[in-house]
Order: C-alpha cells, then sequence, then structure tokens
C-alpha cells in the first residue's frame, strides 16, 4: 500500500493511502475533538466538532476527510477554534446539563470538550429545549434523550454491530430524535439488551438500569444473608475505573472490595463456568453420539439468547440446554450452600456483577429459578455499578490486598476464566471434551484457532476418531451471517459458540466505557483479553473437570453429569419471542 | 379474501417489485400509502420485512418526509397556509381556533373520522391571505370566528 504525505500544523506525517486527516492527526499528537465519531463503526462527520482548515474554501471534518499528498492541514486557527466552540454550544443550548448527578460526569466526551474548548456559560444560545420522557422500562437499558446529542452512534451499534436496529432516527430538524417506532419504550421492541448502545454513547443518554440501590437495601437488611459472585470479564475491566492500564487483572482486589462492601459470602462464578462446561460438554458428546440436533450452540451470552428466540428461532433446538455459569452458581448458592450452610434458601439474596447488561434480563426470566420457585439470582450490577458502589462505600481499591474468594463455590480454572473473551467458552469445552472422549491427556491447551477478535472464526479439532468441527462468532451481526450459512445448508459444524457482543464478555455492554478518542489507538477487546488468557496461562488448573470444587459438588450433591439433579437445577429452555410485540 | 387481506397481498406484489432496486424503499411506501391511505403500524412491519429493512429504518422515512401519514387521513383535509402573507396576515390565530373548535392538534385527526388538520407551506394564493382549504375548497381572508360557520357545513 502507497503512502501520503500531509503536514498538520507544521508537523510532517505519513500515514497509508486512504487514511483520514483525524487520523494522520493521531499520529502527529494532535487531538482534533470528536463526538459522532466511533472508529469503524460510525464515521459520518455528522456533527462537525472535529472541523479543521484543510485549504478548502470552507473548514472540513477531519473525521471523513481523506488525507491527501501534500496537504496542508491547520487544527489551531482563531477560526477553526471559533467554529468548534459555536458547534458545541448549539448541542448545548438543546442538552439537559444536569452534569452533578449524571451518571457519565468525568466519562463523558461532552463534558470533557466543552472544559477543553473553553465554553463559558453553556447557555451562549437560548430557546427552545426539546423536553423528552426517559425511557426506563426495560430491566437491561435507560435511554434518556434530554441528554441525546443526536450523534447516531447507538443507532450503528444497534444496526451494525448486532443486527438488531430497534432505534433509530426519527422526524427531522430540531424534532430529530432518537427512538423506537412510534416512540414505543424499549422494553416493548425486540431489543436484546446487550448494551451495545451505552457502550457506544459519549454521553448520558444511554446506561443500564440501575440495581445498586436493591443491592444497598439487601447489604442492610439483617434478615438477609447476601451472597455475591462475579464473572471472569469483571477481574480484566474493574481496575480501569480507578486509573489502572486497561488488561489489569484486579481479581484479588476485588475479591477484598466485595467482601469491605459487606456481603457475606464472595463467590466466583468462574466456579459456574466451570460447572457450565461439565455439562455442556457431555450435552454436546451425548448429542453427537446419540443423534441429537446439531451444530450445538452455546448459551452462555443472555444477548444472543435473546438475539436467537427472536431471531432466529429456527435455531432454539441447537441452543444448549445449559443456564449461563451466573445462573447456574445462583441456583447452586440456593440448594447446595444453602444446605452446607443450614440456610433457608428464602434467606438468601443472590447478587451478580456482571460486565453485561443482558444478564439483568436474564435475572429476571420466570423460567429461571430453580429452588423453590426463587430466582436463581436476585440483582445483577454492572462492572461500572460495581466501581461506583466502591467508591461510594470510601473504599481505596488501589490500596486493598489482594484476597482469595470464599470456599465451595470460590475455586475455577483458566478454562473458566477465559469465558470472558471470544472463544474462551469453545476453548474450554474443547479442552474437557477431548479428555473425556479420549480418555488421554490433552498435551496442547491452547487452541488458537479459536482466539482473537474476527468476527468469525472457524477450526476442525481432531479428537480421537472425531473431526469436530466448530465456529466462534462474537457480534450478533456475525452470528447472524454464519446461522444464515449454516441455514443455507453452506456451512457444517458440531459446535458454535455465539457471544453477543463483539469481543465477547470482556467489552460487554456493562463494561467500562471506553472514549472514542480511546478507541483510536487501543483496541479493548484485545486488552482485556489478554489479561484473561494470562491467568490461564499462570495457573495450575487449566481444565474445568480438574477443578476440585466442581468435583466434590458432583460427589456430594449434584450426583452424574447431566444426571436428574443437574438438569433440575443447572438446565433450562427457551421459547420464540414475536419480532414484533405490539 | 377479505379487502383489507387483499390490500396486503396487493402490497406483497408492490414490495416483490421493487425489493432488489436500490433506493426501492421509497416507491413501496408512497405506493403503500396510496393503497392504505396511510402507514400504520402493520403496513410498515410487512414493508420492512419484505424489504429486508427494520422497522426502525421504515419509521423514520416515514416520519422524516411530510408526503407519509402514520394514521389515515380524516374525510375532510382543512389545510391553514403558513407561508409569509397568510402568516403575516394572521393564519396562526386561524389555526388555534381550529385546533381549539375540532378539540386536535395540528397534524392529527377527529376521533369521528371527519377532519384532519394541517398546516402547509404557500399554496400560492397569497392574494387571498389567509387561507385555508378544505380538501380542493378554498376560503380566503378568513378569520377566526368564520371557522365554525365554515366547518359546519361539512358536517353530516
Amino acid at each position: 500500500m502507497s503512502n501520503i504525505t500531509l503536514t498538520i500544523d507544521n508537523v510532517q506525517v505519513v500515514v497509508p493511502k486512504g487514511a483520514t486527516v483525524l487520523e494522520a492527526a493521531r499520529r502527529a499528537h494532535v487531538r482534533i475533538p470528536t463526538l459522532c465519531f466511533l472508529k469503524d463503526l460510525n464515521e459520518i462527520g455528522a456533527c462537525r466538532m472535529c472541523v479543521v482548515d484543510a485549504g478548502g474554501r470552507t473548514l472540513q471534518p477531519a473525521c471523513v476527510l481523506e488525507a491527501g499528498e501534500g496537504m496542508v492541514v491547520r487544527t489551531n486557527t482563531p477560526q477553526v477554534r471559533e467554529a468548534r466552540k459555536v458547534i458545541l454550544e448549539l448541542i448545548l443550548s438543546n442538552h439537559d446539563k444536569k452534569c452533578l448527578s449524571c451518571i457519565r460526569s468525568q466519562n463523558c466526551e461532552l463534558q470533557k470538550l466543552s472544559l477543553e474548548l473553553g465554553v463559558e456559560s453553556g447557555d451562549e444560545f437560548e430557546g427552545l429545549r426539546n423536553e423528552y420522557q426517559v425511557d426506563d422500562l426495560s430491566p437491561s437499558i435507560v435511554r434518556d434523550n434530554n441528554k441525546c446529542i443526536l450523534c447516531r452512534r447507538c443507532v450503528s451499534a444497534c444496526y451494525k454491530t448486532q443486527a438488531v436496529g430497534v432505534i433509530g432516527p426519527v422526524k427531522r430538524g430540531f424534532n430529530t430524535t432518537i427512538a423506537s417506532p412510534w416512540d414505543l419504550p424499549l422494553n416493548s421492541m425486540a431489543c436484546i439488551a446487550c448494551g451495545q448502545c451505552i457502550a457506544a454513547c459519549p454521553v448520558g443518554a444511554l446506561h443500564e438500569k440501575e440495581e445498586a440501590p436493591l443491592v444497598w437495601d439487601l447489604l442492610a437488611d439483617p434478615s438477609k444473608h447476601v451472597v455475591v459472585q462475579t464473572a471472569p470479564a469483571v477481574r480484566a475491566a474493574l481496575g480501569e475505573e480507578f486509573g489502572l492500564p486497561m488488561g489489569t487483572n484486579v481479581v484479588g482486589k476485588l475479591a477484598a472490595a466485595l467482601r469491605r462492601l459487606g456481603f457475606d459470602r464472595v463467590f466466583d462464578t468462574d466456579f459456574g463456568a466451570d460447572l457450565t462446561i461439565m455439562e455442556e460438554s457431555n450435552e454436546l458428546i451425548e448429542r453427537i453420539k446419540g443423534g441429537g440436533v446439531l451444530p450445538m450452540i452455546t448459551s452462555c451470552s443472555p444477548g444472543w439468547v435473546n438475539y436467537c428466540e427472536t431471531y432466529f428461532p429456527d435455531f432454539i433446538p441447537n441452543l444448549s440446554s445449559c443456564k449461563s455459569p451466573h445462573e447456574m452458581t445462583g441456583a447452586m448458592i440456593k440448594s447446595y450452600y444453602a444446605q452446607k450452610k443450614g440456610l433457608k434458601p428464602e434467606d438468601i439474596a443472590v447478587v451478580s456483577v456482571m460486565p453485561c447488561t443482558a444478564k439483568k434480563f436474564e435475572a429476571d426470566r420466570e423460567e429461571l429459578a430453580a429452588v423453590n420457585g426463587l430466582p436463581d439470582v436476585d440483582a445483577v450490577v454492572t462492572t461500572r455499578e460495581l466501581a461506583r458502589m466502591i467508591k461510594q462505600a470510601g473504599i481505596d481499591f488501589l490500596k486493598l490486598p489482594d484476597e482469595s474468594f470464599d470456599e465451595l463455590l470460590g475455586e475455577s480454572t483458566g478454562a473458566a476464566t477465559i469465558f470472558g473473551a471470544t472463544g474462551g467458552v469453545m476453548e474450554a469445552a474443547l479442552r474437557t471434551a477431548y479428555e473425556t472422549i479420549t480418555g488421554q491427556t490433552l498435551d496442547k491447551l491452547d487452541f488458537e484457532a479459536v482466539r482473537g477478535v474476527q468476527g468469525v472464526k472457524e477450526a476442525t479439532v481432531q479428537i480421537g476418531d472425531l473431526s469436530l468441527h466448530v465456529a466462534v462468532a462474537n457480534g450478533t451481526a456475525n452470528a447472524k451471517e454464519l446461522l444464515e450459512e449454516v441455514r443455507r445448508g453452506e456451512k457444517e459444524y458440531h459446535f458454535i459458540e455465539v457471544m453477543g457482543c463483539p469481543g465477547g464478555c470482556v467489552t460487554g455492554g456493562g463494561q467500562p466505557i471506553v472514549t472514542a478518542w480511546d478507541r483510536l489507538g487501543v483496541d479493548p477487546r484485545v486488552e482485556r483479553a489478554k489479561a484473561l488468557y494470562m491467568a490461564d496461562k499462570q495457573t495450575a488448573l487449566r481444565k474445568s473437570h480438574d477443578n476440585p470444587e466442581v468435583r466434590r459438588a458432583y460427589e456430594d450433591f449434584l450426583g452424574d453429569i447431566g444426571g436428574h439433579k443437574a438438569h433440575e437445577l443447572l438446565h433450562t429452555h427457551y421459547t420464540a419471542k414475536p419480532k414484533y410485540k405490539q | 379474501m377479505t379487502e383489507l387481506g387483499e390490500k396486503y397481498a396487493q402490497l406483497n406484489q408492490i414490495i416483490a417489485r421493487h425489493r432488489d432496486e436500490p433506493g426501492g424503499l421509497m416507491p413501496v411506501m408512497q405506493e403503500a400509502q396510496a393503497l392504505f391511505g396511510a402507514l400504520p403500524m402493520e403496513v410498515q412491519e410487512v414493508i420492512a420485512d419484505g424489504m429486508g429493512k427494520t422497522l426502525s429504518e421504515v419509521y423514520g422515512v416515514a416520519t422524516f418526509y411530510a408526503q407519509f401519514a402514520l394514521a389515515p387521513k380524516g374525510k375532510y383535509v382543512i389545510s391553514v397556509c403558513m407561508g409569509t402573507a397568510c402568516y403575516v396576515k394572521g393564519a396562526q390565530a386561524v389555526l388555534d381556533k381550529l385546533s381549539e373548535y375540532l378539540e386536535i392538534p395540528v397534524g392529527e385527526t377527529t376521533e369521528d373520522g371527519e377532519f384532519t388538520l394541517d398546516a402547509t407551506r404557500c399554496i400560492g394564493a397569497c392574494g387571498l391571505a389567509p387561507v385555508m382549504t378544505v380538501n380542493d375548497d378554498v376560503y380566503g381572508r378568513i378569520t377566526p370566528d368564520q371557522v365554525a360557520g365554515i366547518l359546519d357545513k361539512y358536517r353530516a
């Protein structure tokens, strides 16, 4: 590929042909403000924040302006500064500027630009302001259009990344909003609750439905025995909320913080992940041997399960009947742990810390109530919510010692840890399936072919006489493409892993938000996954069936893998859902 | 087949005709509106599925262009000209009076399906300002107190 040389603010930069001026400026260490821009996802030049003087008749938006040979770009002239400020003030004139109580305060791209660009009062252009009702009826996602700046990043995430498209621009001109058809609330749309719209939002117009208040109440209730569990991906990202570099594994401090928040027991969803692998690999082997429905598709990701039930109901028989790891752990807490501790299941509350907003929806599912009709999980908070709780409690996170999870449901293997990254469930299942089928020890545990952030990955794994064809998809748009190929008979697999979010849980809708500017230089999917794969590499136990606490749970309580009790507690069923609910 | 069933069969033919052409959504929506008189939710759902679009996309187009109506128009469509000449001659007061008399906001239709109230751009009859039309009848130099009398002529 040929290169282009251009000058940005008197600095010569060389970029590959096709690069934008914005990208070139980054290489010249010049920060150009952006709002609607989100790398690879929303490059539409709509908000005009990034205007530069490229020698043309008018200022041009750097995010969609291709770098040209010999181009001379100036990003810091009085005209450019004034134009950006006016654009920003116009946006602010129709923005609900309640920054003090805004969930995105200090992590808001609009707030940051207002400071950087020297906005004076924020009320330069007084006039009409649109007022909207906040939509908080979904169990997962809250939409507050009073904060919306119409950048369309959420719309792109919903359409392009997830192939869902339940929100879009409605009406025109000053009346334009981002909304669902007929202004219906999200919970009456076929929204899969993945929260990728939240991850894309530069401001506070989208956030998770908070359950932290409920968790505070539970913790203050002396009649409740409150047990917490935390998903693999949380440890790979929580540190970012406290200023640690992306990809720092904070598992020890995480356990310590949960204990200091007052939870009675601190368990690890990784235990549930190992349990999932025991049940799921067994289910796979049974389906292959017994002529069951193939390909079997994983069911750990609730965003994906929602997508399948709504958009691919013909694949419901393919979904593994296994509950997701935190639901399994929840059911085990209210049965196995309750029995061991002599507690009544009714007195136990299970709180899950998840990288995910769809887990909130999942926890509300009526069919996920294994013990006495009690929900397996009582409350779900996101990684971001946990960070806020830790801050509210005044816990100095960075000074915490490294602690371990509590015994009984706290032990886990490397196979469980990598559940948080795309391909991780597949790899964990392959490790166990291989040894179960062949009876031999697997020498090379790393299945490189299923790792990485490509949308769809394929591999063929030789297990004894069996050539096992597998595929891994992340992001439901990629899953859609893959399943359409399977449906047309163009591809045949035994086993497919789908994670609803691109990159898997590490970049789930409940994870710390990475600004558009940071995303230019670093890929959170890659950095956070590294933390998990490193943890896997460094641990002695790397296969789910080697987890001593899981073995003990089967011996003392569950009985056979895939047996009656396991089915009662650890498996579920799915229902086709209409695309249009009204 | 019922009348409505027949209309949906026709809609599917319209979709089949335009499905593969670039920008086929607009003609489908125009023809669907001509067929049904408006683009209610069920019609937009059929269009979305048939054209391989999401309902959001179809609804976004339907609300972007003034030519599309989400609900059927009334038997009599009242249009008050809000062009410059009519506006300075008091069209707003006429519009407000109509809205008050019919008990509907601008852009909506009365519950009995008789009247739809619209504000339009200049219709080119500036000499008669302010102007309103009821279907094809034109009324010029109107004042708010004439509104009730005009509408009563159309009541059954």
